[in-house]
């Protein structure tokens, strides 16, 4: 989790939830590259961000808000 | 990404399928790939009275908004286990409920606990070196066919994905389980009497696929997992799946599909395998592989358990 805090210092950052986990990072990058930064398996959750699904192909950043929800749940 | 059939911006990639869908064409999408399931395998029709399994969680739940919206006549169960950690049994029921009530659509619970006199981690702590899961696994059984046969259901449906089966498979295949690699298929006939017809519609779909599809049609489900499952094989073997399929887009569907194909064409096991000879429970009547009574009955007589629990351990 050393990428976690990578930086906030120009507010310019995306912040990922994953269930009780935040991660801060800088930069416009895809939400491919940022799970893979944090240590996710891209294929283990889905993105969401406003209230919707988006690919991994989708570049973030800029005080985006993406929350990520586990593929593999429930019975 | 965009939607491959509109340009709108996309909600899943869905590489085996070189398909990339928007919010509306997927969820249109989904229930047209079950309906193949549904034809292909000849699971049922619309005449058929259709109980489905429900636990609360994204793949049952999903299973029958869809089978809904397909215009099937359908009915949930959901069977209360009792498993008292965060309340996971009771959130569980109360999310299958509020489904219920906002699709106005029937359905019906049985409390194991209030039925039979304790819950599955009761059971599973009176009989020593019983698995919760395997418990839970055998009690859900019982209790799905015998209400599929009492109520005169045509048939029985349950939530399990691709990913689920492929996962099975995985594990069977390892031990090359070959009486289970034989008995793994979307539809089990009623094949004797006191067998109910079970089907799984959502096999020719992704796990991920599930998830999406209960998100963006907003259906709230159990998010956390049963306590039980930490740690379970299945979800390793899931992600060692998931994996491969990574490298290899349609990895996972092949190895599955492909065994189904193998196994109906006779390429893969004998057309017989797997037919066990089936005895009927002395108690409740309902088949069982060993003469006497079933491992279901068993399972809560206290005076075998005292037996056993003699020749226990401590
Ligand atoms: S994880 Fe085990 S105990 Fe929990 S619902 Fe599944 S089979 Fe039952
Ligand atoms: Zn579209
Ligand atoms: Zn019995």
């Amino acid at each position: 989790m050393a990428d976690g805090r990578l930086c906030a210092k120009l507010g310019l950052t995306m912040k990922l939830i994953y269930r009780d986990q935040t991660w801060e990072l800088k930069g416009k990058i895809t939400v491919r590259d940022a799970l893979k930064k944090v240590g996710l398996r891209p294929e283990a959750v889905l993105a969401v961000r406003d209230g919707k699904l988006i690919t991994e192909d989708v570049l973030a950043g800029q005080d985006d808000v993406i929350r990520l929800i586990a593929v593999v749940s429930g019975g | 990404m965009k939607c491959t059939k509109c340009g709108q911006p996309a909600v899943i990639n869905m590489r085996q399928h070189r398909l990339g869908l928007c919010a509306d064409h997927f969820v249109e999408w989904v229930p047209q790939q079950v309906q193949r399931a549904i034809e292909k395998y000849d699971m049922f029709t619309p005449e058929d009275r259709v109980l489905i399994a429900v636990s609360g969680g994204k793949d049952s739940l999903s299973l029958w908004d869809i089978l809904l919206r397909l215009g099937y006549s359908v009915e949930g169960i959901y069977i209360n286990l009792g498993i008292p950690h965060d309340s996971y049994s009771d959130v569980s029921q109360q999310k299958v409920e509020a489904f219920a009530a906002a699709h106005d659509t029937p359905f019906r619970v049985v409390n194991v606990k209030r039925e039979y006199g304790e819950s599955i981690p009761e059971v599973a702590r009176r009989k020593r070196g019983r698995s919760p899961c395997s418990t839970c696994g055998l009690v859900k059984r019982h209790i799905l066919n015998e209400v599929t046969l009492r109520e005169g259901f045509g048939v029985l449906a349950t939530g399990h994905n691709l990913d689920d089966e492929a996962a099975v498979l995985f594990q069977n295949s390892l031990h090359w389980a070959t009486g289970y690699l034989a008995r793994q298929a979307p539809v089990l006939p009623a094949s004797h009497a006191g067998l109910a017809r079970k089907v799984k519609p959502l096999i020719r779909l992704y796990e991920r696929e599930m998830a999406a599809y209960a998100l963006v049609r907003g259906i709230d489900y159990i998010y956390e997992e049963c306590p039980f499952s930490r740690g379970a094989t299945t979800l390793f073997y899931k992600e060692l799946l998931d994996q491969l399929e990574a490298e290899s887009p349609g990895a996972k569907q092949q190895y599955y599909l492909e065994f189904l194909r193998a196994r109906a064409d006779g390429r893969l096991l004998p057309a017989d395998a797997g037919k066990p000879v089936l005895n009927q429970c002395q108690k409740c009547g309902q088949p069982t592989t060993a003469p006497g009574t079933c491992s279901f009955c068993r399972l809560w007589d206290v005076e075998e358990a005292a037996h056993e629990d003699s020749n226990g351990d401590s």
